[in-house]
């Protein structure tokens, strides 16, 4: 069997001295997109970080289809709860931001990230400044920067709680076709069990309390394709104790 | 729309009243004209010894201008350097908010003493009080940066004077342009203290002149181009934060438009 796209295998996670997860072992396959369910202040952020190669886990090894990235950073594609475009440039530039980084001529780049604003549904907003867009299509324009990083492995965190109900619910529809139209292959990290559901084929349960001494760790997995959105549900809020 | 108009209306009546208070007391003689000249008296200095009051502001803008433009330059470098070392930024911090308690007034004399009559003392001692305001305002700046923006740039690969161009800059350009205009304002203060103390040409020099012939109509025109060219330099910088930072004009209206609606 082929190496998953992303595979993190029993990470140790700690803010210096201070433990905050173990044993945590979570993959992705080639264009799935998996989910990780936690309450707040379990530690998701830290594991990402990690993932994405911000930070050097304590122990354990993150692969890129068996490849040991542990620790390097920009190969995978990883996007935030804010949406942290550059106020100081345009909606194009920011899109672009990646290859210009990159090194690739700001001509080119600028073309490259134009021709997909109608893909992400952004076409008209090019000259803007991010000021000047909603909650919801700042996070398109996020979601598009993400992608010109051209990694086709992409780890969100929270990428749709900062939006409203509704513009949520849209976006993440419209985020997870998106990932089956450009053959990405990605992990969300969200505390939201619908979302979770709605989106994931798979669902990890990472659960602790590390600020009270409770080490986190992924205490269940359950795949939604095979036990449906109803059992999924009951045995999720069952393994979060929120029965 | 009232609102607008009010506030313009407000400061431009306060500013009118005082200055008819003041023409009266001298008119109606309860101040004798050689203490305190009245502002008609003022302008009428002003514009009968013009040529010569010019001549006098070019010298003190050139000197403040230069001296200007070495402060930020120094304050700059400071303030990139505070941000990249924190050795350095420990090292310096105290050093450079020591030299600020320094008085102006009382190391000007010294540095005619060191450096001699000539412009050299005028801008040492203008970069001396320019540099502090924008290396403050810029490395708090510098600083003021969202971390996760540094992330997410270290996770495509971003060089640090990528980061550096495309977030921190950015991040501290208003408080820059805020730290730059109280810089202006001092620049132009500093050249004319330094003046006072012995120059051949300056407004300092020029009112050092007026005051020993108790001239003080024309001393008091000279206060009066001082604060015009304070006046004007902010506006100036004004104007230049407006090219510079189009974003944040935009901003500025979409969060009016937010508070409107």
């Amino acid at each position: 069997m082929a190496a998953p796209a992303l595979e993190a295998q029993s990470l140790t996670l700690s803010w210096g001295d201070f433990a905050v997860a173990e044993g945590v072992s979570v993959h992705v396959d080639e264009g799935e997109l998996a989910c990780i369910v936690g309450r707040s202040g379990c530690g998701k952020t830290t594991l990402f970080h990690a993932l994405a190669g911000l930070e050097k886990p304590a122990g354990g090894r993150v692969l890129l289809r068996g490849e040991d990235i542990t620790g390097v950073p920009g190969r995978v594609s990883y996007m935030l709860q804010k949406d942290l475009l550059l106020p100081s440039r345009s909606i194009l530039d920011n899109a672009a931001l990646p290859l210009i980084v990159r090194g690739v001529d700001r001509d080119a780049a600028r073309a490259k990230a134009g021709a997909l604003f109608a893909t992400f549904g952004l076409e008209g907003t090019e000259g803007l400044w991010p000021s000047q867009l909603s909650g919801g299509m700042r996070q398109r324009a996020a979601l598009l920067r993400t992608y010109l990083m051209d990694n086709d492995v992409v780890l969100l965190d929270e990428p749709f709680s900062a939006l409203d109900a509704i513009t949520r619910v849209e976006l993440r529809r419209w985020f997870a076709g998106m990932v089956r139209e450009l053959g990405l292959s990605a992990l969300v990290i969200t505390h939201d069990v619908d979302e979770a559901i709605d989106l994931g084929s798979r669902i990890y349960v990472f659960d602790g309390m590390p600020r009270k001494g409770i080490v986190s760790r992924i205490v269940g997995e359950v795949d939604v394709r095979s036990a449906g959105a109803d059992a999924a549900r009951t045995t999720l809020m069952g393994l979060l104790g929120i029965a | 729309m009232r609102l607008p108009s009010k506030q313009k209306t407000v400061p431009a009546i306060a500013v009118a009243a005082v200055l008819a208070v003041w023409q009266a007391a001298c008119s109606l003689g309860l101040i004798p004209a050689f203490m305190l000249p009245s502002p008609i008296a003022v302008v009428s200095a002003l514009v009968s010894d013009f040529p010569l009051i010019w001549s006098h502001t070019v010298t003190t803008l050139l000197e403040a201008g230069l001296g200007l433009a070495i402060g930020v330059v120094l304050g700059f470098i400071l303030a990139v350097l505070m941000d990249r070392y924190q050795t350095f930024r420990l090292a310096i911090q105290p050093l450079i908010t020591l030299s600020q308690t320094v008085p102006t007034i009382a190391i000007a004399p010294l540095l005619v003493l060191w450096l001699g009559y000539g412009i050299l003392p005028k801008v040492v001692l203008i970069v001396l009080t320019t540099f502090f305001p924008v290396a403050v305002s810029l490395a708090d700046g510098f600083a003021s940066v969202d971390r996760d923006i540094i992330d997410l740039m270290r996770t495509m690969n971003a060089s640090n004077l990528q980061i550096f161009v495309y977030a921190k800059l950015p991040a501290a350009a208003e408080q820059f342009f805020s730290g730059l205009k109280i810089s202006a304002t001092y620049a132009i203060v500093s050249a004319v203290i330094a003046e006072w103390l012995g120059g051949m040409s300056g407004l300092g020099v020029y009112m050092t002149r007026v005051r020993k012939s108790f001239s003080y109509d024309k001393m008091f025109a000279s206060i009066l181009v001082i604060s015009a060219l304070s006046l004007g330099l902010m506006r100036l910088i004004g104007l230049l934060e407006r090219v510079c930072l189009p974003w944040k004009q935009i901003e500025r209206k979409e969060h009016g438009k937010i508070i409107a609606s």
